[in-house]
């Protein structure tokens, strides 16, 4: 949009297809990027300061309220936060349980994002149900995809969206085998739909960018494991620590323009979690199904281009059906479900992988098991810095395209990371101002 | 109109932000004055599931929470079956399809129940912790009764 003063400046009133709300502010001069702020207003830490003085048991329940798309991320890292803090290990078929309901978090909103938010930026639709119109086989995939994944989530969760049988420890009740292998047929079929959505990504259009990310993801001691329930935090610039070192490894800043604190890996600079990280950092670790489907997808050797994490979220969700079936096969049901603990007064740290990246909650109790204090570090927080430099890079190469084309791409962007803004903190505005 | 098939209240809302749990008052209300045959779903998470929540019903009677710039409490009644809802209703969502986009995209998949009606109540405040306000609850209450009688 021109105005009187020689200033060009392009609004969206909402950038659509995030989860929360926002804003994107991008400013030029000639074709020269002068700055780029992501902006989130909506204060998210209310949640810390209203576990304080609650029972450490509620800290799964209330922080799962922080999202209704990844609630299972927060009841597991809350929950092996207080088992940190209680001294107790939660294993065998308990872990078998939580990685489980874990993936069916994965599938339901991954496919969530890669069908409904996200492929309709590569496919030219202004949103899913525009692309539902001409693409219904590709949005009726993912539509069984999440409901299978909130199926799974319901069966090992008590319900789909925050689930009600988690509990530090583990479960109030363990699922019965049966009522899993009622979803072998469904896991199956699915798990053929997920392969071939892995070729359909693959052969989407990519804008260029690659970027020399610092990548950040857990990486579980059980060699075969991908990331996803639990590990040491890594990174490709030698990062190897447990949950507890966080705090050393990483720290929060405030920033004037936003609500969520940036993150940046202490001494050095901001990092990339998520599905890239997770990908590059341990695609060895992945079902044979999924590396292969993953070779085939030209990604095999790795991938250093944002736009196509949709490819990786499609191997992802791939992956997730996989495990998921071994998960099930390996299952018994366990005499007890759930480890027992008493009340002590300490500190505890836990971590996993939303399917948007490092979940990190940092708790103190006290001795009657009363929250003293809370520390929540969502994957989007983490990431904003990421976002902006990808988003100042991206700008920079391409000022010269046209406006319109130009708050596509940016949103795009944005969208390549699934930001949930209403975890790290609401309405995505974008302006683009050229001076 | 009745006619056969499953018979839906559908109360959308999170708990733990203030007036945003108003569809979720409704449901609630909805349940302790039973409704012949009327099935009562409380729907706390992503609006898409909205599509698989009401497969195979012949009418449903959704609830949510809106913020229009209405008095809180204020009720909005809507016929999403005849055609999408007004933008001045379709947001704010926290969500990345929100209630009428997923309502869309039912319509475009040819997976809308056959009557579907949408009562939106003006809520006031949305905090983190926040209780929903006696406006939004007096609204609730009078929602629910009739959406029941719709549902008759």
């Amino acid at each position: 949009m021109s105005e009187g003063n020689g200033t060009r400046r392009i609004e969206t009133p909402a950038l659509a297809r995030v989860e929360g709300e926002g804003a994107m502010h991008v400013r030029l001069r000639g074709e020269e990027v002068l700055g780029v702020e992501l902006r989130i207003y909506e204060p998210p830490r209310f949640f810390e300061a209203l576990l304080r003085g609650r029972a450490l048991t509620e800290a799964p329940d209330i922080t799962a309220r922080i999202c209704g798309i990844c609630p299972v991320a927060y009841q597991t890292s809350a929950c092996q936060a207080m088992e940190d803090a209680l001294g107790i290990e939660v294993e065998g078929q308990l872990r078998t349980l939580r990685r489980l309901l874990y993936c069916g978090e994965w599938i339901q909103s991954h496919a969530l994002h890669l069908y409904l938010l996200h492929a309709p930026d590569f496919l030219g639709f202004e949103s899913g149900f525009a692309m539902a119109a001409e693409h219904g086989e590709v949005v009726e995939r993912g539509l069984r995809a999440k409901k299978v994944g909130n199926r799974l989530i319901e069966a090992v969760g008590g319900r789909s969206v925050h689930p009600i049988n988690v509990r530090v420890g583990g479960f109030h009740r363990a699922p019965e085998r049966r009522a899993l292998e009622e979803l072998r047929e469904e896991l199956e079929r699915c798990r053929e739909e997920a392969l071939a959505t892995v070729r359909f990504t693959a052969g989407l259009e990519f804008p260029e960018l690659e970027r020399p990310y610092e990548l950040v993801c857990l990486r579980p001691e059980e060699a075969a494991d991908y990331p996803i329930d639990r590990g040491r935090i890594v990174s490709s610039a030698g990062i190897d620590v447990a949950a507890a070192e966080f705090g050393a490894t990483f720290e929060e800043q405030q920033v004037p323009h936003s609500t969520a604190l940036h993150a940046r890996v202490r001494g050095r600079g901001a990092y990339l979690t998520g599905p890239l990280a997770r990908f590059n950092l341990n695609r060895e670790r992945l079902s044979p199904l999924a590396r292969e489907a993953a070779e085939e997808a030209g990604i095999g050797a790795g991938c250093a281009n944002p736009f196509r994490s949709i490819v990786v979220r499609a191997v992802e969700i791939l992956y997730a059906f996989d495990e998921a079936l071994r998960l099930i096969d390996a299952y018994e049901r366990p005499k007890r479900p759930a480890v027992a603990w008493e009340p002590r007064a300490g500190v505890g740290h836990g971590v996993s992988e939303a399917p948007r990246g490092l979940l990190y909650h940092r708790y103190e109790i006290d001795d009657e098991g009363r929250i003293v204090s809370a520390w929540i570090v969502p994957p989007t927080s983490q990431n904003q810095r990421s976002i902006e430099e990808d988003l100042f890079e991206f700008v920079a190469a391409h000022a010269a395209l046209p406006d319109d084309e130009l708050r596509h791409r940016c949103e795009q962007t944005i969208r390549n990371y699934d930001p949930c803004i209403s975890c790290s903190t609401h309405f995505l505005r974008l302006e683009v101002e050229r001076g | 109109m009745n006619s056969g098939g499953r018979r839906l209240l559908i109360g959308l809302g999170n708990p733990l932000r203030g007036d945003d749990a108003a569809g979720l008052l409704v449901a609630r209300e909805a349940r302790r004055r039973g409704g012949d045959g009327v099935e009562v779903i409380e729907l706390e998470g992503e609006p898409v599931d909205l599509i698989e929540a009401w497969q195979g019903a012949a009418r449903a009677v959704l609830a949510d929470a809106v913020a229009s710039g209405a008095q809180a409490g204020a009720v909005h009644r809507l016929d999403a079956a005849a055609g999408p809802l007004p933008a001045t209703l379709a947001g704010p969502s926290t969500h990345a399809l929100g209630l009428a986009e997923a309502i869309e995209l039912g319509r475009a998949l040819g997976r809308l129940p056959g009557e579907l009606v949408v009562y939106g109540i003006e809520g006031e405040r949305f905090e983190t912790g926040a209780e929903p306000s006696l406006a939004v609850r007096a609204a609730a209450a009078e929602v629910a009764a009739a959406a029941l009688d719709e549902l008759r």
